[in-house]
């Protein structure tokens, strides 16, 4: 059972959002998402600046067996990305609630989200 | 669609494997990482449950006639021992199935077809054989087939083989196959072992009654484990014989191809005396020169970017369509993007620039020499 974590809010596309009510949120894929997609090899990134608008494809990641859209959780602009993941994409496998993060965003508003519980209830994932 | 499953199913969801359907199979995808099974096979050993394979003997005086009335290739020329890697065709030519067979005896054949094939190969071997004094036995359901590929792949197989009998097993040549006694919990009995693969390593694949798939896994498993033997599913399967420029039907050939086209041609036997199927419609394909003076090539591509292509790209020419993509992904040995595509001839020379359409964004690729990946030997 892949896990999820309990303080970050969810999309129905597999992205996890961590916000802290200040700065900037963050924005990665859930071990839901990485353990169907297989070894990740690629991955492509809004670039900082860019407005990303909560539902729509911001990026693209891609594994040894397929590709899949990235799906932006929220409405607003990138502020950084996680240059490690884009040099060795292999980190999104190994921590994606870690290290394995991709990009942060200053929040317009939010799409519509899921809880931790009703995003395990909905993809069979661990609390 | 049923799901069968191989005798073997039981070992993969011990190890925690994930799951794919593959010609009405549930078949291992992968058990961890798909990268690390395709390395563990070309730096060490990796085994496979490739049971999904269709085993079906020809037997009889006529075998050999018949098997080269039904294939494309000269069956009959075959010595015992050896191992051939053939195609049964339509009368137009169009490929039905690529297969290798095995000739045990002077009236033997074992021909394995693919698994989403197997049920249909038998049937038209049956159908074909009308006329010729030479039986068809589809055993798939009850033959189970385990590979061991990789560099260890010999000194992991020979761990099992009691010692008189090591000779077999290194003497054995590539495309050859013996009857090998095998220990297996303190019991030994003779399997057929064939050195073949489907990787572009060295390595066995052992055949041997579903019963005893179970046992001979785990052994493998045990003895290999300090050799760096892992389980593999068919992504890594997939990605090893994509680097060694192998094709897989449906992907590389189907039934609306042709051998030419596929860079097959040295497969068919135009020069055999008798008569086979497909026979006349390849001789004029090949008069035609389709597949290599005009239409469409199989070629392989290399991204000169990181992004891969996929299977059913579009190959582009100055932003026009001049082929398609048949197969692809990054090549984990090699570290950049590989595939195989039909290409109009005119743009398929080794050297030549071309770009792949991926999802809207034309990237640039060359065309290279197959096979992408070959070992040192």
């Amino acid at each position: 059972m892949s896990k999820v974590v309990a303080e970050l809010k969810y999309s129905a596309e597999h992205e996890w959002l961590a916000s802290d009510g200040a700065g900037p949120s963050t924005v990665g894929v859930t071990a839901v998402a990485t353990e169907a997609l297989g070894d990740i090899v690629y991955v492509d990134l809004p670039e900082v600046g860019a407005t990303v608008t909560a539902g729509e494809t911001c990026g693209e990641i891609e594994s040894t067996k397929s590709v899949s859209d990235l799906y932006a959780p929220v409405t607003g602009q990138v502020t950084e990305v996680n240059a490690a993941a884009v040099e060795d994409p292999a980190v999104i496998n190994s921590d994606p609630y870690g290290a394995g993060w991709l990009f942060k965003v200053a929040v317009d508003a939010e799409g519509p989200l899921l809880t931790a519980e009703e995003y395990a209830a909905a993809n069979g994932g661990t609390l | 669609m049923t799901e069968n499953h191989t005798a073997l199913y039981g070992e993969h969801e011990k190890a925690g494997a994930s799951f794919t359907d593959f010609g009405g199979w549930q078949m291992p995808l992968k058990y961890s990482s798909e990268l690390a099974e395709h390395h563990a096979v070309r730096n060490a050993a990796g085994l496979f449950d490739l049971s999904h394979m269709g085993e079906v003997w020809v037997t009889g005086p006529d075998a050999a006639a018949f098997l080269d009335y039904a294939l494309a290739g000269k069956l009959s020329a075959v010595a015992v021992g050896k191992a051939k890697y053939s195609l049964i065709c339509k009368d137009d030519g169009g490929i039905i199935d690529d297969l290798i067979s095995y000739r045990r005896s002077a009236d033997r054949y074992l021909v394995v077809p693919n698994a989403g094939n197997a049920a249909t190969v038998a049937a038209l071997l049956a159908e074909r054989s009308a006329g010729f004094d030479a039986a068809v036995e589809n055993v798939s359901g009850e033959t189970s087939l385990i590979a061991v590929q990789g560099p260890n792949a010999e000194a992991i197989l020979l761990s099992l083989v009691p010692e008189d009998q090591h000779q077999l097993v290194t003497e054995m040549k590539y495309y050859s196959a013996a009857e090998v006694g095998i220990t297996v919990n303190g019991a030994t009995g003779k399997l057929l072992v064939a050195r073949t693969g489907y990787t572009g390593e060295d390595g066995f694949e052992i055949y041997l009654p579903n019963a005893a798939a179970p046992a001979l896994w785990q052994a493998l498993l045990e003895n290999g484990k300090d050799r760096g033997l892992i389980p593999a599913g068919l992504a890594a399967r997939d990605s090893l014989r994509l680097e060694a420029g192998m094709p897989l039907y449906g992907n590389e050939l189907s039934r609306d191809g042709h051998a030419y086209a596929a860079g097959l041609g040295p497969v068919v036997s135009l020069a055999k005396e008798s008569d086979f199927v497909g026979k006349a419609a390849l001789a004029a394909i090949k008069e035609s020169g389709d597949g290599v003076t005009s239409g469409r090539r199989l070629v392989g591509l290399k991204g000169m970017g990181r992004r891969a292509a996929r299977g059913h790209y579009t190959v582009l020419k100055d932003g026009a369509a001049v082929g398609e993509v048949t197969s692809g992904q990054p090549s984990p040995t090699l570290g950049y993007p590989v595939a195989l595509a039909y290409v109009d001839v005119e743009h398929s020379a080794v050297g030549t620039r071309l770009d792949v359409d991926l999802r809207g964004k034309a990237e640039p690729f060359e065309v290279v020499a197959l096979p992408f990946y070959k070992r040192q030997k």
